[in-house]
C-alpha cells in the first residue's frame, strides 16, 4: 500500500509540475490542482498508514494499548482540501475573466504589466 | 483574549460601510494597544483554543514580537481604512472592498498570534484569499494580468508550505511550534531537517519576495489602486518575514548551511531590488522594487543570526511596515494630483504644493535612513551585528543597498518635486485632487500625517523602539521561555 501511494504521489507531482510549465493558463490551474492533491496524499502517507485500527480507546483501559490510526493527518488533509477547493474555484473564475478581457490563453502574452506606462 | 481581537473583524462583514469600517479599525487599534501594553507589562499570554492543552490543541501565543506585529498591522489597517474612504471609487467599494480589507487584517493578526504551524497555514490562506479579491477588484486589463501572476505564485507557495508541514509532521508527529522546537532538536537525521527547512524557506520566500522568487511582486503591486497597494506593500511581504523569523529562531535553529543560504539570498535580494528600482520610471514599480531591496535587509539580519542582527531585523520590520504603507499612499496622492505616476512626466509638486511636499518628504527620507529618521537606527544594528560576526561581504551589500536607495529616492524627489512642472493632459482617473471638497482632502492626508508622526517617533524616540526590539530579540534567541509558557498548564481560559 505504501509503495503504491509513493508512486501515485510521484506521478501527481510530476504531472502537476509538467502542467505548470506549459504556457496555457488553463493547464497551469490543472497543474496546481494535481500538485495540491499530490501533497494531500503525501500528508496522508507521512502520517503513517495503519489498517483497521480506529483511534478509539477500549472501555476497559484509559489509554491506547496498541498502535492506532492517527486522526490528525486526516484532519489536516480535510482542511487542506476545503481551502484548496475554495482557492481553485476562485482561480478558475479569475482565469475565465482574464480570458474574456485579454482574449488569450497564452501566459507569454501577459506582458503588459512589464511595459512602462 | 486573542479571539477578542480576531472576532472583532468579523463584525464588519455584515455592513460594508465606510463609517463602520473606520470605527471598527479604530476599535481594533485600541484593542491591539491594550493587548500590547498587557503583554509588555505582564509578559507572555497563551491561550489554548478548544480547551485541549498543548501540544494537542491549537495554541495562540501573544509574546512581545507577536503583539508588536499585531499593533503595527492595526495601525496600518486603520490608516488604509481612512485613506480608502476617499481614494477608492464607488464600484470597487460596492464589490466589498472593506470587508475584504478587514478579513485581510484579521488573517494577518491571526498569523502573528498563532502558535501552531498548521494554523499558520490556515491564516496564510485567509490572507491570500482576501488579497486575491483585493487585487482583482475593479478588473482593469493590467490589474487582471498582475492578479494571475500573483495568484499562481501564491498557490504554489501554499503547496510548498504544505509539503513542509507534511514532512515536519512525519518527522516529529507534532504541529505545535513550541513542541516542534523541542522535538526537532532530538532528531538525528539532520539532512531531512534541512530539506524541510528549505521547503519552508521557499514557501516564505515566495510570500516575502526574496531574490530568486520575487518576480511576481513588481509585476503585480503597481496594478491595484493605491489603497490596496499600501496594505499589500506594508504588510503582506512582512508576514513572510515574520514567519521566517519565527521558524528559523524557534524550530530550525543554528544550522550553518541555512545561515549561508539566507545570507546569500539576502545579499542578492538587496542588489536586485535596488537595481530594479533604479531603472524604472513608474512610481509604483520603483516602490515595489524598494520593498524587495528592504526585505533583503531583514533577511540579512536573519542570516547573521546574532542577537544584535535580530534587533536590527525587528526594528527594520517596525519601521518598514509604517513607512511602506505610507509610501504607497503618497504615490496615491501624487496620482490624485497629477493623473500619472510616471516620474518623467511629473514635476513641479514643490512649487504648487510646498507644505504637502514637505509632508511627503518625511516617509521618503525616513526610508533612506538619513539620521535621525527611522531607517537609520536599524541599519546601524545590522552593521554592528555584521561586524560582530565578521560578515563583511553582507555589510558591503547593506551599505551598497542603502546608497542605491538614497540614489533612487533623490531621483524621485528631483523628478517629482523639484523639476519644472508641465501641464499634464487630463486622464479619466475619477476626480482630481483639486476637485475634491476640503473635507475629503483632509481625509486623504490624515492617514499620511498619522503614519508620518509615527515614523518620526520611531526615528526621534528611537531608544524606546530599540529597547523593545532588544527585548523581542532576546526572547527570540532564547526560546526556552516561549516553550515553557506554551507547554505549562496555568493559562488563561477563554
Amino acid at each position: 500500500m505504501e509503495l503504491l501511494l509513493i508512486f501515485i504521489i510521484g506521478l501527481l507531482h510530476a504531472a502537476g509540475i509538467y502542467m505548470l510549465l506549459r504556457r496555457s493558463m488553463f493547464k497551469m490551474i490543472i497543474g496546481l490542482i494535481l500538485l495540491g492533491n499530490g501533497v494531500n496524499l503525501l500528508i496522508f502517507l507521512l502520517g503513517r498508514l495503519v489498517k483497521g485500527k480506529p483511534p478509539v480507546i477500549d472501555e476497559a483501559s484509559k489509554v491506547f494499548t496498541e498502535i492506532y490510526a492517527d486522526p490528525v493527518p486526516q484532519a489536516l488533509i480535510l482542511t487542506a482540501i476545503v481551502i484548496g477547493f475554495g482557492l481553485q474555484s476562485f482561480a478558475i473564475i479569475l482565469i475565465k475573466r482574464v480570458y474574456k478581457v485579454l482574449e488569450t490563453d497564452d501566459l507569454d502574452e501577459l506582458n503588459s504589466t512589464d511595459e512602462e506606462i | 483574549m486573542a479571539s477578542a481581537v480576531l472576532l472583532l473583524f468579523f463584525w464588519s462583514y455584515i455592513k460594508a460601510q465606510k463609517f463602520l469600517s473606520v470605527i471598527l479599525s479604530l476599535v481594533g487599534l485600541g484593542i491591539s494597544i491594550w493587548l500590547f501594553s498587557a503583554v509588555y507589562d505582564g509578559g507572555m499570554l497563551v491561550t489554548q483554543s478548544g480547551n485541549w492543552s498543548a501540544p494537542f490543541g491549537i495554541s495562540f501565543v501573544a509574546d512581545t514580537f507577536a503583539v508588536t506585529m499585531v499593533l503595527l498591522a492595526a495601525i496600518a489597517g486603520f490608516a488604509v481604512s481612512v485613506f480608502a474612504t476617499v481614494s477608492m471609487n464607488k464600484a470597487r467599494l460596492q464589490f466589498g472592498f472593506f470587508p475584504m480589507l478587514h478579513f485581510l487584517i484579521m488573517g494577518l493578526q491571526g498569523a502573528f498570534l498563532t502558535g501552531d504551524i498548521f494554523n499558520l497555514y490556515v491564516w496564510f490562506e485567509v490572507i491570500i484569499i482576501s488579497s486575491f479579491v483585493l487585487i482583482t477588484i475593479g478588473g482593469k486589463k493590467a490589474q487582471l494580468e498582475g492578479a494571475i501572476k500573483y495568484v499562481a505564485l501564491n498557490l504554489l507557495a501554499s503547496i510548498f508550505f504544505l509539503i513542509g508541514i507534511a514532512f515536519l509532521y512525519g518527522l516529529t508527529g507534532s504541529l505545535n511550534m513550541a513542541d516542534l522546537a523541542l522535538k526537532v532538536q532530538e532528531i538525528e537525521n539532520k539532512g531531512l531537517i534541512n530539506v524541510t527547512a528549505s521547503l519552508f524557506l521557499v514557501a516564505f520566500g515566495i510570500k516575502s519576495a526574496v531574490f530568486p522568487l520575487y518576480f511576481w511582486l513588481p509585476a503585480s503591486y503597481h496594478t491595484p489602486p493605491p489603497a490596496v497597494a499600501a496594505i499589500f506593500g506594508g504588510l503582506l511581504t512582512k508576514v513572510g518575514v515574520y514567519a521566517m523569523v519565527r521558524t528559523f529562531t524557534l524550530i530550525f535553529v543554528g544550522d550553518d548551511f541555512l545561515s549561508l543560504v539566507l545570507s546569500v539570498m539576502a545579499a542578492l535580494t538587496i542588489l536586485s531590488g535596488a537595481l530594479g528600482a533604479m531603472v524604472h520610471q513608474h512610481l509604483g514599480k520603483i516602490f515595489g522594487y524598494l520593498i524587495i531591496c528592504h526585505i533583503g535587509f531583514m533577511m540579512a539580519g536573519i542570516g547573521m543570526m546574532t542577537e544584535l542582527a535580530i534587533v536590527g531585523t525587528v526594528f527594520y520590520l517596525v519601521h518598514d511596515i509604517i513607512v511602506k504603507t505610507n509610501l504607497f499612499m503618497v504615490s496615491g496622492i501624487i496620482l490624485k494630483i497629477n493623473g500619472t505616476q510616471n516620474i518623467k512626466e511629473l514635476g513641479g509638486m514643490y512649487k504648487n504644493y510646498p507644505l504637502l511636499s514637505l509632508l511627503l518628504a518625511i516617509p521618503l527620507f525616513s526610508l533612506v535612513g538619513i539620521p535621525p529618521l527611522s531607517g537609520f537606527w536599524a541599519k546601524l544594528f545590522f552593521i554592528q551585528g555584521g561586524l560582530e560576526s565578521g560578515e563583511y561581504i553582507l555589510i558591503t551589500f547593506i551599505v551598497l543597498g542603502s546608497f542605491l536607495t538614497l540614489w533612487v529616492i533623490a531621483k524621485v524627489w528631483v523628478e517629482v518635486f523639484w523639476k519644472k512642472g508641465v501641464n499634464l493632459p487630463k486622464k479619466a482617473i475619477g476626480r482630481y485632487f483639486h476637485e475634491l471638497r476640503q473635507r475629503e482632502k483632509w481625509v486623504l492626508l490624515l492617514p499620511i500625517v498619522f503614519l508620518s508622526i509615527i515614523s518620526l517617533y520611531i526615528g526621534l524616540g528611537a531608544e524606546n523602539i530599540i529597547s523593545l526590539s532588544q527585548r523581542i530579540a532576546s526572547e527570540l534567541m532564547n526560546p526556552a521561555a516561549y516553550i515553557e509558557n506554551v507547554m505549562s498548564q496555568n493559562q488563561i481560559e477563554l
